[in-house]
């Protein structure tokens, strides 16, 4: 991996995301009308193959952005380098993977 | 003018082996005096120990840059007017660079990243063809030719926040350099000048931030040169290595 | 404050960007953290989502919206000004469309539902 390579992979990630991003502010926006409840979530995602997908692709892409993101942050701004930095942006990385993937799971698979 | 102003010059002192200090010096002011004016009158009427550095005082050699109100400016054609501060000035060694003395900054790690940014001239000919004639107005000629006019002054450096936070960065000025040459005609090793721009601290680091075209004296604009280089490194990726 | 000496238009674009980012970084685990509740303890989710229902959740909500709309947009604005070999002109006005048309499209969605 060259940083010309995370670079790539920090704006690939971003590409990808910009649709999601999009439909998740559009689906947000429709959802809180009228307040939230778990119900109205599950309903639209429980078993749903398309919102598995869509989210599922989602916290990949989020997980390397955002782990990516914050190792730029990490050396500019907390000064690491080498070794920590690269351990502790994995962790980063790989924890939101790990995480979000329980939420997809959760929210398209948990009831069936 | 009828009474001389007084302007209220702050001056960071020391170095490496002296603590460092600020201050204040009381300095008259002239009509069209410049801030180098203002360090020169202090050194030559106030304290001849004061260390600073400058040369043409026309704003060719890129000597005299230092902070001035905490930005990074030349300071041989910064006029006292534009940047008083309400009778105040601020003035300290360039930001990003290791400190020699007083308001001299060490330069030696701008230039080292000129070198490592593959800012040299691989040739194409040798001495014994004709020189290529070069037309000015080819696209790329132009692109270069928008980058050559810099002066090494490290403005854009000190002024980069990249730069502040990695110190493996090359900065604005190197980066600029490297997309001139290889947008030059006559330079003959493209995919080794995108190699060293593609390493750690090259020009995938650079962030966008503009503060390098923002305050270019020479109004130069490393900015785009960087993201030249972005672009094309980026092509060669999907397209491959020529040849 | 020497670093708001230097501030100017592109270098605020790139604090927001970072901010933003930061932000949502540390938004996400929570998000993601809320949502799981839904595997074992749809009551519990349920419970953490009447509290959307609050005038200071409904502010946090908005924060976030705002923040994820600006990183995108952003994002967006840096890889056009990156990869695209248009002149600046062009691209503040590429910048300009894009929000206009995305801030006409969330007021109509609002009004439709
Ligand atoms: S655009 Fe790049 S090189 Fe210029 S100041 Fe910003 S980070 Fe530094
Ligand atoms: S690009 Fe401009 S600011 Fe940077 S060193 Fe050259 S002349 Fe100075
Ligand atoms: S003294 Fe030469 S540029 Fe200022």
């Amino acid at each position: 991996m060259t940083p010309f390579h995370l670079y790539m992979a920090q704006r690939l990630s971003a590409l990808v995301m910009a649709p999601f991003v999009l439909v998740h502010l559009g689906v947000m926006i429709y959802a809180i009308q009228g307040g939230l409840t778990a119900a109205e979530i599950l309903g639209r995602t429980q078993g749903s193959v398309f919102w598995f997908l869509f989210y599922g692709m989602f916290v990949v892409a989020v997980s390397i952005h955002a782990g990516l993101g914050l190792r730029v942050v990490l050396s500019e701004w907390a000064g690491l380098r080498g070794t920590a930095l690269n351990a502790l942006s994995g962790v980063i990385g790989f924890g939101l993977f790990a995480l979000g993937a329980r939420a997809v799971w959760a929210v398209t698979a948990g009831g069936v | 003018m009828s009474e001389r102003e007084i302007i209220s010059v702050t001056v960071q002192r020391g170095g490496p082996d002296t603590p460092q200090r600020l201050q204040v010096f009381e300095v008259p002011a002239f009509e069209s005096q410049t801030v180098l004016d203002v360090v020169s009158w202090i050194q030559q009427n106030a304290d001849p120990t004061l260390t600073y550095r400058f040369a043409c005082r026309v704003g060719m050699c890129g000597s005299c840059a230092m902070m001035v109100n905490g930005v990074p400016r030349w300071t041989c054609r910064t006029h006292v007017n534009k940047v008083l501060n309400g009778g105040k000035i601020e003035i300290a060694p360039l930001r990003n660079l290791p400190v020699i003395k007083d308001l001299a900054a060490d330069m030696d790690p701008f230039f080292d990243k000129w070198v490592a940014a593959e800012g040299r001239h691989h040739p194409t000919r040798s001495r014994d063809d004709d020189i290529a004639a070069i037309n000015p107005e080819q696209p790329e000629r132009v692109v270069a030719s928008s980058g050559i006019e810099c002066i090494n002054c490290s403005i854009c450096y000190s002024a980069c926040d990249t730069v502040a936070g990695d110190p493996d960065y090359l900065g604005p000025a190197a980066l600029q350099r490297a997309w001139t040459l290889y947008n030059d005609a006559k330079d003959a090793d493209k995919d080794t000048i995108l190699d060293a721009v593609s390493g750690k601290g090259g020009c995938h680091s650079c962030h966008s931030m503009g503060s390098c075209t923002a305050y270019c004296p020479n109004g130069l604009d490393p900015l785009s040169a960087i993201a030249g280089l972005k672009r094309a490194t980026t092509q060669r990726f999907f397209k491959g290595r020529a040849k | 404050m020497k670093a708001v000496a230097r501030a100017h238009p592109l270098w605020l674009a790139y604090i927001l960007h970072r901010i933003s980012g930061i932000g949502l970084a540390l938004f996400l685990p929570v998000h993601f953290w809320v949502l799981s509740l839904a595997l074992n303890n749809a009551a519990q989710l349920d419970a953490f989502l009447t509290l959307s229902d609050l005038p200071i959740v409904k502010l946090a909500e908005t924060g976030l919206v705002f923040l994820l709309a600006v990183h995108m947009f952003g994002g967006l604005r840096l890889m056009a000004l990156e990869w695209l070999p248009w002149n600046a002109a062009q691209k503040t006005w590429a910048a300009a469309a894009t929000a206009g048309a995305f801030f006409i499209s969330i007021i109509f969605l609002m009004q439709a539902i």
